[in-house]
């Protein structure tokens, strides 16, 4: 039971894979620009992690490691396409909010990563939970970014209006660069440092040290 | 891992396997899914076209109120209505033409030098499906399709005239890729509300219409023919420009809309 809830919840904060793994930074900037949209890339990319994972651990025992690579590739591939294609038909606005990042969920690391690291070496089920929990982390990171991005940047939160705008005769005056991509490194860095002040063991070890008056030789 | 895994009669075996099954898999999602996606984005055409020509309705179904919208096919070359022949001839099918994908056929399209391409479009449709609101008789408005480059993106829009064919009932975009916040605000409703009853050509006939930095004034005697430009978004305005001039102009909607207007076209 331990095993379950450390595979599920763990990516969440011990183990979070943009935060201490640092893998799906890409969408994690291009998305979270609004709360809606990160909602949905955010399911849509737990659905593809925990399917593409249970049916690569389903296979994994038949899986020459010559074309393995390839193999996980397919796999997660036609499930983005089928996500994309689902969307497209039943959340047709949001679909063309996200247009090409939903089929950049293939080249997402995080669905790769746990494929090529834990669904080659365990059962199905365990593989689907370890999906579903990493896909959990990436949309608690995303939801913070977004909040963020959204509340500062449109003044809104899930497209309810929190802070009148000056442009629509309110008296918050929105700041731009939080709806611009680079933000999000902002606020992502901000809560690596915070999760790192929280958590000490996820510090790295510095490669070297520096001392006061030192050059960089006598450093190494 | 059993051994024989790595042998070549097994390595293909299992590509060839897994290729078909996944094969298999999207091919069934992408048809069983398509009667719903094309009614997706049947729907989200009209609601941009009512949306153009201020026709929405809360409550009020899309389809329900695009039932006074009449969609005619235009030659752009001729300034005239397509004939029923030609538009047979052309393969087109009035209800679903997609002006998008015209651009891209070699057929249905042609290629603009780079003097006659203000707009940035590369290719232009020969035909162009344009959507009448009719009272009565006559006609009450008409949408048009427009697009151009703007700084990062071609934006796609609709604008709506009034039966005099010059004063704008309503002018957006509904897909553009622009900056947020900067050239992105041609989304915002309080900047395209200013398009309103703006008038496109001057008394030459000429689609002059244009955005200006730093705001209209109230003095200027042209401000009939001008619209603020987008703070901090030179160039989308620029493109916004551009465009409108070009469908609006001599080599887009001009000769139709002339026509329309002397009363030789019913």
């Amino acid at each position: 039971m331990s095993e379950v809830k450390k595979v599920l919840f763990g990516p969440i904060l011990a183990n979070n894979p943009i935060a201490l793994q640092i893998l799906g930074i890409c969408s994690a900037l291009a998305v979270t620009s609004s709360m809606n949209v990160s909602l949905v890339m955010a399911i849509a990319l737990t659905l593809v992690t925990a399917f593409s994972n249970f049916f690569i651990a389903i296979i994994r025992n038949y899986i020459p490691s010559s074309i393995r690579i390839i193999v996980q590739m397919i796999i997660i591939a036609s499930l983005v396409i089928v996500v994309d294609q689902v969307l497209r038909a039943f959340a047709f606005e949001i679909s063309k909010q996200l247009s090409v990042f939903v089929g950049l969920i293939i080249t997402n690391c995080i669905v790769m990563g746990r494929a090529e690291a834990y669904a080659m070496k365990n059962g199905p089920g365990m593989s689907f939970l370890d999906g579903i929990g990493n896909g959990l982390g990436y949309s608690a990171m995303l939801m913070i970014v977004a909040f963020f991005r959204e509340l500062l940047g449109a003044g809104k939160l899930f497209g309810h209006v929190i802070f009148e705008t000056v442009q629509n005769g309110g008296w918050y005056q929105p700041n731009g660069l939080m709806l611009l991509p680079p933000s999000a490194f902002f606020v992502i860095g901000l809560i690596i440092w915070a999760l790192r002040a929280y958590k000490k063991e996820q510090v790295e070890e510095p490669e070297f040290k520096i001392a006061a008056n030192s050059r960089a030789q006598e450093a190494l | 891992m059993a051994s024989g895994n790595e042998s070549i009669k097994k390595t293909l075996f299992v590509a060839l396997a897994l290729c078909l099954v996944c094969s298999v898999f999207v091919a069934a999602a992408a048809v069983g899914l398509k009667p719903i996606q094309k009614a997706n984005k049947d729907l989200d055409r009209k609601q941009n076209i009512l949306a153009a020509a201020g026709m929405l309705e809360p409550g009020k179904s899309v389809d329900e109120i695009f039932k006074n919208v009449e969609t005619r096919i235009v030659d752009l070359q001729t300034g005239e209505f397509a004939t029923p022949a030609e538009i047979k001839e052309a393969g087109i099918n009035p209800a679903t033409y997609d002006q998008k994908a015209a651009a891209k056929d070699p057929k249905l399209s042609i290629a603009l030098p780079a003097d006659k391409d203000p707009a940035s479009i590369k290719r232009r449709a020969k035909y162009a499906a344009v959507y009448i609101v009719k009272s009565g008789d006559g006609i009450d408005r008409i949408v048009l399709p427009v697009h151009g480059y703007g700084l990062w993106s071609t934006m796609y829009g609709f604008m709506a005239l009034q039966n005099d064919f010059s004063t704008v009932v309503g002018f957006g975009f509904y897909d553009q890729g622009e900056t947020p916040g900067l050239g992105g605000e041609v989304d915002n409703p309080n900047w395209k509300a200013l398009w309103k009853g703006k008038e496109v050509y001057n008394d030459q006939g000429q689609a002059v219409i244009e955005l200006v930095k730093g705001g209209v004034s109230k003095a200027d005697p042209e401000a009939s023919h001008k619209v603020d430009g987008l703070s901090g978004a030179t160039l989308t305005s620029r493109g916004v420009t551009h465009l409108v001039q070009y469908w609006l102009g001599d080599d887009g909607f001009g000769p139709f809309l002339a026509k329309l207007r002397s009363g030789g076209e019913k």
